[in-house]
């Protein structure tokens, strides 16, 4: 199986504080890629790595065979047209309407007519189930409304990899299971690579074809969800379960309480 | 030798502040303008400009009111009233309708650009748009300096012929100084290259200077509710007093001492 996107032996520091820490993984091309991990961890970091936004400090991240940190400005701006990216927020542009918004980046990127366009954001729309909503302005949407408007905009240049940033995180379980399902059935109807991070346990096991578990600046598990579920690490373990203690502690790291309350050094 | 590391490091984050905000001005200025940003900066001008206008006209009234009625009771004193118009239009012309003019844009228009640019960046619409391979320097950035270009020239221009129409409101109408005297000494003293040309080009580069702090603060703002509240002050405080005291270095080099 060929891999759209490789990272190799990858280190990321925010001043000086190390987030990834010589980490290397694999999205291969077709298929669902989760990536999972504690909050804070810099899962989002990750995909804007893998955008080009940010550079590592050393270390490589390939699409399809093309270093992302080595190339030009200009050729990123082309390789970023076969990737789009879910935020979190939805990132909607608020001063134009959820038909502008999906028809943005078609007008910025083809020359196609108006009418064409028109046809496309449809049945864009349509796919994520808000046709009706096409004259609705950003702030009218709900959360929910608003990711899957966003998702539109995200597949109305027909990318390769669609990078999904916690595209869960709080909604409501009609909206999540929309897009579960939204998520599993565009990867298999437009034969995407996705990449989705969250921290979503359940919901992501269950479209995912591959999984990483992030967590201390290290790749602490990978596999299919049915090995990541049988894996004997107690930190992978731990994150499944949901458990409030473990090897990541319930405690921020304090002094002992005899010293805090007793004064005994 | 702490405060001496504190000061160094102070330092260092100015300059290097600096250093990407020219480096944002190359990259908007330099962008290749397309077809389709002109219709985004025409929409900026209305949105910095025309929604000004108000603010410029009611300011500029009122300016030129109070000079005519200050400049005549001193001027009374010496039997001068005459003399009223230039006073009132020189006075506006050189200085107060450029740096009020400069000064209100950055209330108005400057804290807007810096909130709008900032809020852009903590909902991750900059973010989005590059990942869409649009320069965000190109399609939010530049048009919006365009605007603020084009705009407070014009601004002024209309601010200045507002404050002369309300020395003439004061002057002539109210406190009865001769109409002919009060628009032929005007005529006869003002120069248009020394006087009213001069009062453009000020314009021109305080707008440069506060459509560019606006721009910058806000596309490196700190995307949080404090960091863009603290941006926004700054861009008041700021482009305030770099148009102050560009405003006597502009003064000095057109009217210095030859």
């Amino acid at each position: 199986m060929k891999n759209l996107i490789e990272i190799d032996s990858l280190t990321f520091k925010r001043g000086s504080r190390v987030i990834y820490d010589n980490i290397s993984l694999h999205i291969p091309e077709g298929k669902t890629t989760a990536i999972m991990g504690p909050s804070g961890i810099g899962k989002t970091t990750l995909l804007k790595l893998i955008g080009g936004q940010l550079r590592p400090d050393s270390g490589d991240i390939q699409f399809r065979g093309e270093s992302i940190p080595g190339m030009s400005r200009k050729r990123l701006f082309h390789v970023r047209r076969q990737m789009s990216m879910l935020f979190q927020s939805g990132a909607l542009f608020t001063d134009i309407s959820v038909f502008d918004n999906i028809a943005y980046p078609l007008r910025e990127h083809s020359n196609l007519s108006e009418d064409l366009i028109k046809t496309i954001v449809l049945l864009k729309l349509q796919a994520v189930g808000l046709r009706g909503a096409v004259n609705l302005m950003p702030s009218e949407l709900s959360g929910g409304m608003a990711r899957r408007a966003a998702l539109a905009r995200a597949i109305a240049l027909d990318p390769e990899l669609i990078l999904y940033d916690e595209p869960f995180a709080g909604q409501d379980p009609i909206s999540m299971g929309v897009l579960v399902k939204l998520i599993k059935e565009l990867n298999n109807a437009l034969n995407l690579t996705s990449v989705v991070v969250t921290h979503d346990v359940n919901e992501v096991m269950s479209i995912a074809d591959h999984v990483y578990i992030l967590a201390e600046k290290k790749i602490i598990g990978s596999g299919t969800p049915e090995q990541i579920k049988q894996s004997d690490s107690a930190l992978v373990q731990q994150f499944l379960r949901g458990e409030a203690d473990g090897p990541v502690p319930f405690h921020y790291p304090a002094k002992s309480l005899e010293q805090e309350f007793l004064g005994v050094s | 030798m702490d405060w001496l590391a504190k000061l160094g490091q102070s330092t260092l984050e100015r300059f290097a502040a600096i250093g990407r905000a020219t480096g944002m001005l190359l990259g908007a200025l330099l962008a290749a303008p397309q077809i389709k940003n002109i219709s985004l900066t025409i929409k900026q001008i209305y949105v910095v400009g025309v929604q000004s206008l108000s603010i410029i006209i009611v300011s500029g009234l009122f300016i030129g009111m109070v000079m005519a009625l200050q400049g005549y009771t001193i001027l009374v004193d010496y039997g001068a009233e005459g003399s009223l118009g230039p006073m009132v239009a020189l006075s506006i012309l050189r200085e107060l309708g450029p740096v009020v003019t400069a000064l209100l844009f950055a209330g108005r228009a400057g804290s807007a650009l810096t909130a709008e640019i900032g809020l852009m960046k903590a909902t991750e619409q900059l973010s989005s748009l590059e990942m869409m391979a649009v320069d965000p320097l190109r399609r939010v950035v530049a048009p919006r300096l365009w605007a603020g270009l084009i705009s407070m020239p014009m601004l002024t221009l209309i601010f200045s012929a507002v404050g002369i129409l309300g020395g003439h409101l004061v002057g002539v109408e109210w406190l009865g100084v001769d109409v002919g005297s009060y628009w032929s000494i005007m005529q006869s003293t003002v120069e248009w290259n020394e006087d009213v040309m001069n009062g453009v080009i000020k314009s021109v580069f305080f707008a440069f200077v506060i459509t560019w702090i606006a721009i910058f603060k806000g596309y490196d703002s700190v995307p949080t509710s404090e960091g863009i509240s603290a941006a926004t002050t700054q861009t008041v405080v700021y482009s305030s007093l770099a148009v102050l005291g560009l405003d006597f270095v502009l003064t000095a080099i057109m009217f210095g001492i030859e």
